[in-house]
């Protein structure tokens, strides 16, 4: 029962962009600080959101009629939580180097407010494919803000980009130096602070009363 | 009438209403207010009169920034003359070290002032003088040696992130000088540690450009005989002549600038004291621990108040009337744990040989907290009026 395009389209504009998990709804923050040190890193975890929401979202919107409401929850931990042991698996058994970079937040994608957050506020009232949409819209809006951010740090923190260096060397003997605020946590904080004013700022997105 | 009076007099209307530069009025009106009172006059009563408005309270903070900044700049070319081996004297260290000072103060002045001008004419409000005090005071917390284009993203980012976004000046939550500190602190820890106190330090080796919170004991010297042996002596380091950040390393022209400006009852004495006594008191507990003769845990509370940058930090940095706390208990408490905060900075953790900066940020996140604090007690004490 496929609907028609521009209604998937209005699903995924607000996805990625007018209702952006990180810039808008300021969820997935603690991921987003901790894999955007190096753009390597910020990518895998983007994909591995996204199929996780996406994947979730439908799963559980398939459900939603069979499900309690109130043990929905546990429910739907149960389906997040064995897709990203998928994920993890397969990210261990193809991306060896990233998985171990990546460490636990792959696994803390479980907690992640994004995926639950989907599959609350959207899985449980839309039908799958949309859900399935909802999903991907999410997870790319996420991506989007992850590698920018992952962008400015890697090259400001450590002056490349996916672990090359991009930097010349005559700009360090002339005086540069890696800026290593970038390589701390706060760095991303204080990007994607500076994301969200500016998104916010732009003339025709802000959802403030001017 | 005055000529000068008359050039803004002639101009106002450009700035003004459906003027030709009206989106520049906040510049104009800030240039206008340098030389004479502002314009707008009281219409409605009460007709309360203060001399003390804003800008006259930053210039009395200018003024007595007025020895530390001279002594900072004689102190800086009279250290390079000793890292080159000669003994400089008055006039040549001053020309010396205002060679060095002068470019950071002004890269200082010009790109914080940009930044200000952007944010009042975007936001159509006036322009600030609270950055006159900003701008200086992030220079002289800086080692003379610090790179330009550092200076110049650190107060971006101090007036930016530290203050235009909460609102400006009066709204701030952190001293806009320290935040551009902490800001290339973090960014750039090798502009800031190290071997950088001295400028000009590339002609003999073997000077050692370390502050005396670098040093440490061994080898069966105890804290203070290394720091007498390092040159770092009480006297040395409470009249300033060692290496350091530009306005720091004085302790009388910092207490000198205080005195000026509670006299004028600019800065509150409380703060003051209470850093001081926080200080004192904590220094002394970790001179009561056993052990730790190596340490700056030993040196006492002499050594602390006048070493690194405690004094000018909480003379002038502390004393913020808008990041400390409003009431009087709560200027006690923010004090006297910024003091305290220090020592234990310095003495406990090693990653860190300066204290002062992340303990005067700290407590300025938590002032609002002890103005709370103080105001419930009060409230509590009330005899309930139903």
């Amino acid at each position: 029962m496929l609907k028609d395009k521009t209604h998937y389209m209005e699903i995924l504009v607000k996805g990625i962009w007018k209702e952006n998990p990180v810039a808008y709804q300021v969820l997935g923050i603690c991921s987003a600080l901790a894999v955007t040190v190096k753009m390597s890193t910020a990518i895998v975890m983007a994909v591995a959101l996204t199929v996780v929401t996406a994947f979730s979202g439908m799963i559980i919107s398939s459900l939603r009629k069979q499900i309690p409401s109130n043990i929905r929850i546990i429910v739907e931990l149960a389906v997040i939580a064995s897709l990203v042991i998928v994920t993890d698996e397969v990210l261990k058994a193809f991306f060896y180097d990233t998985s171990k970079q990546l460490s636990i937040f792959v696994g803390l994608i479980i907690t992640n407010c994004i995926v639950l957050g989907r599959a609350e506020a959207f899985a449980l009232a839309n039908d799958p494919i949309d859900s399935f949409v909802d999903g991907i819209a999410n997870g790319i809006g996420y991506g989007l803000i992850l590698v920018f951010v992952a962008f400015l740090r890697e090259l400001l923190g450590s002056g490349k980009i996916f672990g090359l260096a991009v930097i010349p060397q005559f700009i360090f003997e002339a005086g540069y130096q890696n800026m290593g605020l970038m390589v701390l946590a706060p760095g991303a904080f204080f990007i994607i602070g500076l994301l969200v004013w500016l998104k916010n700022s732009l003339p025709g997105i802000s959802h403030e009363k001017k | 009438m005055n000529p000068l009076k008359k050039i803004f007099d002639n101009n106002e209307h450009l700035f003004t209403g459906s003027g030709k530069y009206k989106r520049l009025a906040s510049l104009f009106d800030a240039t206008k207010t340098f030389f004479f009172f502002p314009s707008p006059t009281t219409k409605i009563m009460p007709f309360i009169r203060d001399h003390l408005d804003l800008k006259r309270y930053m210039s009395f903070v200018l003024i007595s920034l007025v020895p530390v900044l001279l002594f900072g700049i004689y102190n800086t070319g009279f250290q390079a003359g000793i890292a080159s081996g000669e003994h400089l004297g008055l006039g040549s260290s001053f020309l010396a070290g205002a060679w060095v000072v002068l470019p950071i103060i002004l890269v200082s002045y010009g790109v914080g002032f940009f930044w200000e001008i952007l944010f009042a004419t975007i936001r159509n409000h006036k322009i600030s003088e609270g950055f006159l005090v900003t701008g200086m005071l992030f220079p002289l917390t800086l080692p003379p040696t610090i790179p330009l284009w550092q200076v110049a993203l650190g107060i971006s980012f101090g007036v930016v992130i530290g203050k235009e976004v909460f609102g400006g000046t009066g709204r701030n939550i952190l001293n806009p000088a320290l935040t551009a500190r902490a800001f290339v602190f973090f960014s750039y820890p090798v502009s800031l540690s190290g071997n950088v106190w001295v400028a000009n330090q590339n002609t003999v080796d073997g000077i050692s450009g370390a502050t005396a919170l670098a040093i440490t004991g061994g080898d069966g010297q105890t804290i203070t005989q290394a720091l007498s042996s390092a040159g770092f002596s009480l006297s040395d380091l409470f009249f300033g002549l060692v290496p350091g950040s530009i306005g720091e390393t004085s302790a009388l022209c910092c207490l000198l600038g205080v005195l000026f400006l509670i006299v004028t009852r600019i800065a509150n004495h409380r703060i003051v004291l209470g850093g001081i006594a926080g200080l004192v008191v904590t220094a002394i507990l970790f001179y009561l621990i056993p052990g730790g003769q190596e340490s700056w845990a030993n040196a006492g509370p002499l050594y602390h108040l006048c070493a690194g940058g405690f004094l000018f930090g909480i003379c002038f940095m502390a004393t913020d009337p808008v990041s400390a706390p409003g009431t009087h208990a709560g200027r006690w408490a923010f004090g006297f744990l910024i003091g305290f905060l220090t020592v234990t900075i310095r003495v406990v953790n090693p990653a860190f040989v300066e204290g002062t900066m992340l303990a005067i940020l700290f407590m300025n996140v938590f002032a609002p907290l002890l103005d709370h604090m103080v105001i419930k007690y009060k409230t509590s004490k009330r005899i309930p009026n139903v």
